[in-house]
């Protein structure tokens, strides 16, 4: 493990929620709501539900596949819009335009189901983040470890996930420090690969925990 | 109750978090201002609010208006009105409204960098703010989703004034060129009506009720009002009732002071017809710990509502972990989501249906309470309140 130059720099980030002026009662209106909403509407309905709701392990991905299932009662678009991962998208641009090609394309074969009715209206909010910076550093694997456990559920999710966006790369925050500040390239790629799909943010980084400790131990 | 209190139900943590937020606030001022000490929900958040933005380091501090018998005669008019009610316009209550809001404004003081105003009665007190100083915020607790036109239009300017304003569902907030930002109401946990309870109470309570704690439980506590259904949950009880063994909880507040009440208690006894399986309960307002007992002996929680605010019933049987059924309305999609914190439902015989399912999967029910109680822990406890309050005020000091 080499000597780093840089520490790790713990954050955290709290999210405001904002109210927007669109909302859909249909597959129709889901569709142009997806072409006209902020970034930071699709970042809320996206990468900050799966921290919301980071509890829920089986059949939640994105808050557009819950109201199509829900409140539309249409499972098989639902499942359609469930499907891209968020780890996938170095920019929510790209997300969008996936998002708005599968709801397209299920409109264009289903057009009997553009218009109907939604139990309830799904309404397009935004994330507005407020970040803290400098909670501590870590010049150490064990420092680092330590502070992990501190972490809470906002500043790990905002590590571990929404540094994907912040990065522009396909990895995270603990990666990234631990491949080019330890060395230590297995650890990050470990880290890398957990899934946050099937663990809750707790069972996440109790894996970290297991991989940490096992590389401290070696 | 300290802050300290609630690390055995948040963790320390998501405590230290709090405090992270609140050490870049230190010493500012914020005064928060409503129109009653006592009573009522808002108040009830103030209470427990303000002291703990307190014991973070910041300085708060809470002024409540005052005004005569007919200030609040017309403000509750209003709130009728604001909620969709027919309205009466007159002149003169315009203009008590306008001078009962300037006395406010002539005694207090606003000197805080951030002035939270709750509600439409003192909305004109953002007359007090000088030039553009300070942070002031309209909290608007109530359902504003469809108002009388008179009213609103009256109350709407006022309203753009303010730096932005917070609502409690985005179904309740309307069009505006300030921004809008959700804040849903919450519980306290350590509240009498939320506190953990030990078995032997529970059943002490159960039992003074007449309830068989052996048998399985369906509970709707609420009012005797029509929007919350309750012939409708007495209905899906009866289809329940043909296929399983169950009793039938519908508790709710005094009826002695709601004529309607009492006519909509009549109707639920009518439709009931003596089945000595349903225990219609109308509970004193002093009934906190019965009611938190009777959720917790509950096996499935029903709020079956044809209309609803947030629905604080649902937070409180999902904070309790319990399975919930509940209508597709109001606050209540945001609360359960279908499937992962309860079910949803849009009719008698689906409330049934659902009744029927999680009581035939109790390995299902009991993993939506386990998710819903982590569904509320994370977003509609006291804590998280306080949390979005500090958000709020750390952007608006960054967008100045």
């Amino acid at each position: 493990m080499k000597k780093p130059e840089h520490p790790f720099r713990f954050a955290t980030v709290s999210y405001l929620t904002r109210i927007g002026n669109q909302s859909a009662t249909t597959i129709g209106e889901l569709r142009d709501g997806l072409e006209k909403c902020s970034d930071a509407s699709i970042f809320y309905h996206t990468f900050q539900s799966l921290g919301r709701y980071h509890f829920l392990t089986e059949g939640f991905s994105n808050e557009f596949a819950q109201w199509v299932l829900a409140g539309l009662n249409c499972p098989a678009l639902a499942e359609q819009l469930a499907a891209p991962d968020i780890r996938g998208y170095l920019t929510l641009s790209d997300m969008r335009t996936d998002l708005l090609s599968i709801t397209d394309e299920y409109c264009r074969s289903h057009p009997e189901d553009v218009h109907r009715l939604a139990f309830e209206p799904f309404y397009f909010l935004e994330s507005i983040e407020v970040t803290i910076p400098h909670l501590g550093e870590a010049w150490t694997l064990e420092e680092f470890r330590h502070w992990l456990e501190r972490l809470s559920n906002g500043s790990f999710h905002y590590h571990f996930l929404v540094s994907r966006l912040r990065l522009g790369l396909r990895t995270n925050d603990f990666s990234l420090w631990f491949e080019n500040e330890l060395g230590l390239q297995r650890l990050a790629q470990l880290t890398n690969r957990i899934d946050v799909y099937t663990n809750t943010l707790e069972s996440t980084r109790a894996k970290l925990y297991t991989f940490i400790d096992r590389e401290l131990a070696a | 109750m300290s802050l300290d209190a609630y690390v055995p139900l948040l963790g320390a943590r998501e405590l230290d978090e709090l405090r992270a937020l609140a050490a870049q606030l230190s010493g500012r001022t914020v005064q928060m201002v409503n129109s009653t000490a006592m009573g009522g929900g808002v108040a009830e958040i103030l209470n427990r609010l303000i002291p703990l933005i307190q014991e973070l380091g910041l300085r708060p501090r809470w002024d409540v208006i005052t005004g005569g018998e007919d200030f609040f005669e017309v403000t509750k008019a209003f709130h009728n009105a604001l909620h969709g009610g027919p309205y009466q316009a007159r002149k003169e209550n315009f203009d008590l409204f306008l001078a009962t809001n300037e006395m406010n404004r002539q005694r207090l003081q606003f000197d805080c960098e951030f002035t939270v105003i709750h509600d439409p009665q003192p909305v004109a007190l953002i007359e007090a703010r000088s030039r553009q100083e300070g942070h002031w915020i309209w909290r608007c607790h109530i359902d504003l989703s469809n108002p009388n036109p008179e009213v609103w239009g009256f109350l709407r300017p006022f309203v753009y004034r303010y730096d932005g304003a917070l609502f409690s569902s985005p179904e309740f907030a309307r069009q505006l060129p300030i921004p809008q930002y959700l804040s849903f109401p919450c519980i306290d946990p350590l509240s009498e009506k939320n506190v953990d309870l030990d078995p032997a109470s529970v059943q002490e309570v159960v039992e003074r009720f007449g309830i068989d704690p052996a048998r399985p439980i369906i509970t709707q506590i609420s009012r005797f009002d029509r929007l919350k259904d309750p012939i409708g949950v007495v209905r899906a009880y009866q289809i329940v009732r043909r296929y399983m063994d169950c009793q039938l909880v519908l508790a709710g507040g005094s009826a002695t002071d709601d004529p309607e009440g009492e006519i909509v208690l009549e109707e639920v006894r009518r439709e009931a017809k003596d089945d000595p399986d349903i225990h219609l309960l109308n509970l004193p307002p002093w009934s906190a710990t019965e009611i938190n007992a009777l959720q917790r002996a509950s096996t499935v929680i029903v709020q079956k509502s044809l209309r609803e605010g947030f629905g604080l019933t649902v937070t409180e049987a999902l904070w309790k972990k319990k399975p919930v059924v509940a209508s597709a309305v109001g606050g209540i999609p945001a609360q359960v989501i279908h499937k992962h914190t309860g079910l949803l439902v849009h009719s008698v015989e689906g409330t049934a249906y659902q009744i029927r399912f999680l009581l035939s999967n109790p390995a299902l029910a009991l993993k939506l309470g386990e998710q819903g109680h982590e569904h509320v822990r994370e977003n509609f406890l006291i804590t998280t309140n306080v949390k979005r309050y500090l958000t709020i005020f750390l952007h608006s000091l960054q967008r100045s």
